[in-house]
């Protein structure tokens, strides 16, 4: 080491010097406490910096705020496949509240964050759904379970493993009876762990429970074909869609893959024609708002109807008719359009009613719709609960006729009707476990809780349509000690094996076998791993027999609509599903796609109901003893009123309790099965409930904001409701140089006739850019964050009007009105045609807000992260877990929007760059866009002449919205085009 | 120049010269009446509820106020400008009649001038606290900087605003100040209080009141005054680019910067009134403020008004001529008949109709009835910034984002803050300074006889 020195002194002699400093300043401190010498008390440089120096570090120490401690621990060891920094994409599969989706989950640096659609399913086809986007955020539940419970009290795997399989020997030596109550499995693998522990416990029956069931539909399919299954739905090949009551886009069996096969069928500029939608309902559902035609009945008359169709139908075909009342409107229009597209239409019914149903197979089977719309050979999984079984275990149970229960991920204390009479019954049963994987109802009175694992810590499979698998992988190791159904049914039979050992063995004895592409087991199985499904060579389309006679018992069922005053509906809202997720503040908060209400169910009264009744938005109702908070909702039926389920969770975590009321104890048993639809008493009561609703005004105005035409107009004339594009275009006239973007000119195209409004982008931007989320209270003061808004509106008929949906983020306008209010420049446009902000350079003055006309500008009016006013997932380190580390989370009091997911584009013009070549057409996938169910989105680069962008922003349908005002936004619209005959 | 024999006489009661210092200097020597110390109380109670609504804006952020993602701007900015509009008068009253050499303007644009410093203060705190991050306002500040240097943005509105009320604030600040400090040396003169001499003789600068000095402060009068005038003309001009500049609609309109220059002084000389009648009663200043006073800025204010009235209905004919949807949906549907019809009515008829009864010589004679009107200007004023700020943008081009806005009691309280800070300041001003400017009233005082005006303009030209 070098040796410095400052004076020839110090160098012959450094200890000296040292010796001489430390005793002048000894001398100092003596001289100053004794006052002796005066003049040492002058001060001396040294004196000075010392107080200066002290003061500068006890004004640091006064000063400086309580920095958090944030600790990081390398890899000691880096894994193979982890780069810091890249994310990794792993193939899994969704299945939840009946809910099949193949997804693809990102993850940073060992945390799964984002949920994207995967592109190899030929189910869901890169689709998810809003519920499927924010099931990640469920992974970070506070509310979980994070070990195993014995009456409330933290207990080991260990011995549960020898408590259980005791009890269960005991209840079996005794004679007792057991159940095992789960949901519908889908899961081959654990079927088969299921047989082989029924195997072994002989005295244990097994029962799925669908919290909202299909077994009406199940039934129905038994009576007429002998199978009892629910069939696989081809919307892609329909050309005439005619639903009664079923919501198939946005609660009913599998709205993601219908949405796919329905978007893709909405292309006006389809050879072989656009489908054509008729909707026939009770309340105004999603689908409803997307139908070409729309006929609004009594809930009680759908088998009125159906019957009506049939009949108009079965008499072309010479095929018995039924005697049955006329429907409230004329079928004829739509039984001639089904018709004229025999085995090219499609009929379904949302019904629980196996009346119903089996009139709507008969539909189908005279218009040969089986085997080309419908298919009964391949069919779907997704709902097998029988409403009979059901009632039958919890009328056992409530008489005490049995020994226990193993409730799997079930909560019939909260979701099924007289759950109250169950929570008791089951709490005085000599066995109850519950597995759950977060605090529920049910879990809350079972003496045993057992921890499941999130789907993205455990491994799966699943066959949502026969001959279609699927696989789920752990994206993450187990947060807590969660353990699937399969491994603690394993564990309690003497089988300590790996899930993932199981899953692989069934695939190779069952699975492998039925393909012939692969040789070998390891490659079949890593290749299905890294695709994340497998499909079958698709079989014959043989159909099983229709039995025609099996119809009429049903059909002479059907008589009249009722005629009581009024009915109510119990449906499942879009996005909310049957409250099992209501603990997922990403969910709750999403506003309902067709009421725009969030945080909160409510009774939906017509226009005219609530000028009969005196009632107005968010005054209280009584509906057969439920006290609602009334909405008015457009396109209601005049005499119902519809309650959604999901709601009203009493033990759950912070988010769901109290949101909203529980509704399943309206539903009815009819017949061994639950009645979705009632009779009502309805009377106005005295109170208000304030809703949160984040549109509260629901008319154009005449404005040219959702451009529409019919599809001959469009035939006709290929800029039919869009004349005013090219008015606007030939006005674009300026006195400034027009703005350059050398290398690229990023932008979107939104397909107004494709977008069913679902709200899958709001969430999935939501889970991109980590937005925050605010709470009931502010969303009511109209302060949602989300970066993207579906906008709503109804025209004509109140009482049945057509409604469109737009979604709206930052437009991204090249002569942006924000950019040159801003006083600091902190919004400010790229050379590629973003509109920027920079978070750290607002000051907050909101002009820019104010300036927008398209007001898509977020203000951080509150912090939002780490405040405790705001207890969501950015309050708590589980919660944080989710955030996208590639976006930044904003401070209180800068503005915030959409960015087109500029870190999406940066990581792709980076690997482009490294691969030393252009970035593709379609390789930058924006959150919202990569996820769409319909195929709505499309993002991309105007500069390439040859990108779908570039053609779409060229198509005599596209337009801009305010074009006028010269904003020269980079998102454009596509026309509605409606298939409907009347403009 | 003043015509004696037109007007009447501008200072009554026949005082001798020393007599006006006397009754001037009366307020600021005699022992501190007790209304004084209720009203401060009272104004001193405003301010700290102000400062309560302060503290929980800059601790929880703009949450706290009633606004929405659609309404950007509330209460904050109708205050603001609101204030702004009365901070005008001051000098508008000064300037313009100084410059047009309305010697009648003597007695009151020393009020008048306090009257805009303190409001100025009260408005210029709005623009501050309506940020997000106030802690970050200095990056309005254009100065080279160790960020970049990062630059203001040039082409905002909000910059030049920035620029003009600084601007306003230290001409109007120093024009009032100047025109004190022969006062000051009056005080500092007369005064028996050893420590009001030291106080007073150290804000007069040594004033001796020599020909010399004379010279150089008629010059910087009239300097400042020719900054301030065009000042007075910008400020609210540039105010109103705040608004015009934008797309949106009932804000994106030409006519706003004149409209706003006019306001501002509507609602400027609306406030004066308020002020020099209250100060005419309180401190029994009728021989200084007389009834002709009075008078004159009531009849300023009929052709105001009238303006005013101009420009509304202009605003709904443009919005119907311009066959503009947008802007016939925003001033016929959504002001005049929608959510907030009430206030803009209340614009209306405080602003164009009440000003009217000004006609009739018995009002403008009549004290109280000259009092309760300029009231209802400064209310119509203020309405007319609430329609200005608020029903734009509750309801602008998407109807999805229409949204309602109502004041939280935080901005609320903040308004009141201002108020007690105006208060507060107005009774500081009574108590501590002269609130006639002597020595320009003694140059109207005892020449007002028409043969020593005569005598004085040639002495002047000379």
């Amino acid at each position: 080491m070098k040796k410095y020195w400052r004076s020839i002194e110090e160098l012959t002699d450094s200890t000296k010097v040292k010796k001489e400093e430390l005793s002048y300043e000894r001398a100092n401190k003596k001289a100053m406490i004794t006052g002796k010498s005066l003049d040492q008390f002058a001060s001396t440089r040294r004196d000075f910096l010392k107080v200066f120096g002290y003061s500068i570090a006890g004004a640091a120490v006064v000063a400086s705020c309580k920095k958090p401690v944030e600790k990081a621990i390398p890899y000691l060891v880096r894994p193979e496949e982890v780069t810091p920094g890249k994310a990794s994409y792993y193939a899994s599969t969704y299945f939840e509240e009946n809910e099949y989706c193949s997804v693809l989950v990102k993850v940073r640096d060992g945390r799964p964050i984002k949920i994207e659609g995967n592109e190899l399913s030929s189910i869901t086809r890169q689709g998810t759904s809003a519920r499927v986007q924010a099931s990640v955020l469920s992974l970070y539940d506070t509310s979980r379970y994070k070990t195993p419970l014995f009456n409330g009290k933290a207990t080991t795997w260990e011995k549960v493993d020898k408590v259980v399989p005791e009890k269960l020997d005991a209840v079996k030596a005794s004679g007792g009876e057991l159940a095992l109550l789960t949901p519908t499995i889908i899961s081959p693998t654990t079927r088969s762990v299921i047989d082989q522990f029924l195997a072994k416990y002989s005295n244990i029956k097994w029962i799925q429970y669908d919290a909202v069931s299909a077994s009406g539909m199940l039934d129905a399919n038994e009576a007429n074909f002998g199978k009892r299954a629910l069939p696989a739905y081809h919307l892609d090949k329909a050309k005439v869609i005619v639903s009664v009551e079923a919501d198939f886009l946005g609660t009913w069996l599998n709205p993601t893959a219908f949405t796919k096969q329905y978007s893709s069928r909405r292309d006006p500029d389809l050879k072989d024609g656009m489908s054509r939608h008729y909707q026939i309902e009770s309340m105004m559902t999603l689908t409803g708002s997307n139908a070409d035609e729309r006929f609004v009945i009594r809930p009680s008359e759908k088998g009125v109807v159906l019957l009506n169709l049939y009949n108009a139908i079965a008499k072309v075909h010479n095929a018995p008719t039924f005697q049955v009342t006329k429907s409230s409107f004329s079928v004829q229009n739509i039984a001639n359009d089904l018709l004229a597209n025999q085995g090219k239409s499609l009929v379904m019914c949302g019904s629980n009613d196996p009346a119903d149903q089996v009139i709507v197979n008969a539909i189908n089977f005279l218009l040969g719709n089986y085997g080309h719309t419908v298919d009964m050979n391949q069919t779907m999984n997704t709902k097998q609960g029988s409403d009979q079984e059901v009632a039958k275990l919890v009328a056992e149970i409530n008489a005490q006729k049995i020994a226990g229960i193993i409730a799997v991920d079930v909560n019939p204390v909260y979701d099924f009707p007289e759950g109250d009479k169950l929570k008791k019954a089951i709490s005085k049963l000599d066995l109850s476990i519950a597995l759950a994987q977060a605090k529920n109802e049910t879990a809350a009175v079972c003496e045993l809780v057992l921890p499941l694992p999130h789907y993205l810590e455990d491994w799966n499979d699943s066959e949502p349509i026969t001959g279609q698998f699927s696989l789920a992988q752990p994206a993450i190791n187990s947060l807590f000690e969660g353990r699937s159904l399969g491994v603690c049914l394993n564990n309690w039979q003497g089988v300590k094996e790996s899930y993932r050992d199981v899953v692989k063995k069934y695939w190779e004895k069952n699975i492998f076998p039925l393909q012939n592409k692969q040789k070998k087991f390891e490659s079949f199985w890593i290749e299905s791993l890294r695709n994340g499904v497998f499909d079958l060579e698709s079989k014959s389309p043989k159909q099983p027999t229709f039995n025609i006679d099996s119809i009429n018992q049903y059909a002479r069922s059907i008589k009249k609509a009722k005629t009581e005053k009024f009915e109510v509906v119990l449906y499942e809202m879009t996005g909310k599903g049957n409250g099992a997720s209501a603990n997922n503040p990403w969910i709750m908060e999403m506003p309902d796609p067709v009421s725009k209400v969030s945080w909160d169910n409510f009774a939906a009264v017509s226009p005219k109901l609530a000028v009969q009744l005196g009632v107005k938005n968010e005054d209280l109702i009584d509906v057969n003893g439920m006290k609602l908070p009334v909405f008015i909702q457009p396109g209601q039926q005049e005499n119902t009123i519809s309650v959604a389920l999901g709601f009203g969770r009493n033990y759950s975590g912070k988010v769901a309790n109290g949101a909203g009321k529980n509704c399943y104890q309206l539903i009815q048993n009819k017949d061994g099965h639950r009645i979705y639809n009632l009779t009502a008493n309805v009377k106005k009561v005295d109170g208000t409930y304030p809703l949160a609703m984040t549109q509260t005004h629901h008319n154009m105005e005449g404005r040219e904001i959702v451009r529409e035409a019919v599809l001959e107009e469009y035939k006709k004339k290929a800029d039919a409701g869009n004349e005013a594009h090219a008015k606007h275009e030939s006005h674009h006239v300026t006195l400034y140089d027009k703005p350059d973007f050398p290398a690229h000119h990023w932008a979107m195209a939104i397909d107004l006739n494709k977008c069913t409004g679902c709200g899958n982008c709001t969430i999935a931007c939501q889970s991109e850019n980590n937005v925050a989320v605010i709470g009931k209270e502010q969303v009511r003061n109209r302060r949602i964050m989300h970066w993207l808004r579906i906008d709503r509106y109804y025209s004509e008929n109140p009482e049945n009007p057509k409604t469109y949906h737009q979604p709206v983020m930052c437009q991204h306008c090249d002569n942006a009105p924000c950019e040159n209010v801003c006083p600091v420049s902190a919004t400010v446009h790229s050379n590629e045609g973003i509109n920027q902000m920079a978070y750290n350079r607002c000051v907050g003055t909101r002009y820019c807000v104010n300036n927008c006309p398209y007001k898509v500008r977020r203000f951080n009016w509150f912090k939002y992260a780490n405040n405790d006013k705001f207890d969501f997932n950015m309050n708590n380190d589980l919660g944080k877990m989710v955030l996208n580390p590639d976006v930044t989370i904003r401070s209180r009091g800068v503005v915030e929007k959409c960015s087109f997911c500029v870190q999406r584009i940066q990581e792709k013009k980076l690997d482009a760059k490294l691969d030393n070549r252009k970035v593709k057409d379609g390789e930058i996938q924006t959150a919202c866009m990569q996820s769409c169910p319909a195929d709505a989105i499309v993002f991309g680069d105007l500069n390439d002449k040859n990108s779908k962008i570039s053609k779409l922003f060229e198509h005599p349908r596209n337009y801009h919205l305010l074009e006028e005002l010269h904003t020269l936004p980079s998102v454009g619209y596509l026309t509605k085009i409606r298939n409907s005959k009347k403009a | 120049m003043y015509n004696t024999e037109v007007r009447g006489k501008l200072i009554e009661g026949d005082k001798s010269l020393g007599q006006i210092s006397k009754d001037i200097i009366h307020p600021i020597d005699q022992k501190t009446p007790k209304w004084w110390f209720i009203s401060m109380g009272i104004s001193l109670i405003m301010l700290m509820a102000g400062l309560y609504a302060k503290y929980v804006t800059v601790t929880e952020g703009i949450g706290s106020w009633g606004l929405n993602n659609s309404v950007g701007w509330g209460w904050a900015i109708i205050n603001f400008v609101w204030w702004i509009g009365i901070g005008h008068a001051g000098t508008a009253f000064s300037i313009f009649l100084l410059i047009l050499r309305q010697k009648w303007r003597t007695s009151i644009n020393r009020a008048a001038e306090a009257m805009t410093v303190v409001a100025v203060m009260c408005a210029g705190l709005f623009p501050l606290l309506h940020m997000g991050r106030v802690w970050n306002f200095f990056f309005v500040l254009p100065y080279p900087n160790t960020r970049g240097p990062l630059w203001v943005n040039f082409n905002s509105p909000l910059f030049w605003d920035f620029v003009a009320i600084s601007a306003y604030l230290l001409i109007s600040a120093s024009f009032w100040y100047f025109g004190m400090i022969p006062d000051f040396a009056t005080i500092r003169d007369t005064t028996k209080s050893k420590i009001k001499k030291a106080v007073y003789g150290f804000f007069s600068f040594g004033w001796t009141g020599s020909s010399k000095e004379w010279l150089r402060y008629e010059a910087l009068s009239f300097i400042l005054g020719g900054i301030a005038a065009v000042l007075v003309v910008s400020v609210h001009s540039i105010v109103a680019t705040d608004f015009a500049v934008s797309v949106i609609p009932g804000w994106h309109t030409t006519i706003f910067p004149p409209y706003f220059v006019v306001g501002a002084i509507f609602s400027g000389f609306a406030m004066v009134l308020t002020l020099v009648t209250l100060m005419r009663k309180l401190y029994k200043m009728n021989n200084f403020i007389t009834d002709n006073h009075v008078d004159a800025v009531a009849r300023v204010l009929i052709f105001i008004s009238l303006i005013m009235g101009t420009a509304y209905a202009t605003e709904v004919f443009i919005a119907w001529y311009s066959a503009s949807k947008y802007e016939f949906y925003m001033l016929i549907q959504n002001r005049m008949l929608g959510e907030y019809a009430f206030q803009f009515w209340a614009m209306v008829i405080c602003n164009a109709f009440i000003p009217q009864l000004f006609w009739f010589k018995k009002i403008r004679r009549n004290i109280t009835a000259v009092f309760i009107i300029s009231l209802f200007i400064n209310v119509g004023m203020w309405f007319e910034r609430f329609n200005i700020v608020i029903t734009t943008l509750a309801k602008d081009y998407l109807p999805a984002n229409w949204a309602s806005y109502s004041p939280s009691y935080i901005e609320i309280l903040l308004f009141i803050g201002t108020l007690g800070l105006f208060g507060a300041g107005v009774l500081m001003f009574f108590r501590y300074i002269p609130m006639i400017a002597i020595h320009e009233v003694k140059s109207v005082a005892k020449f007002d006889k028409p043969t020593a005006e005569r005598k004085k303009r040639h002495h002047h030209e000379e």
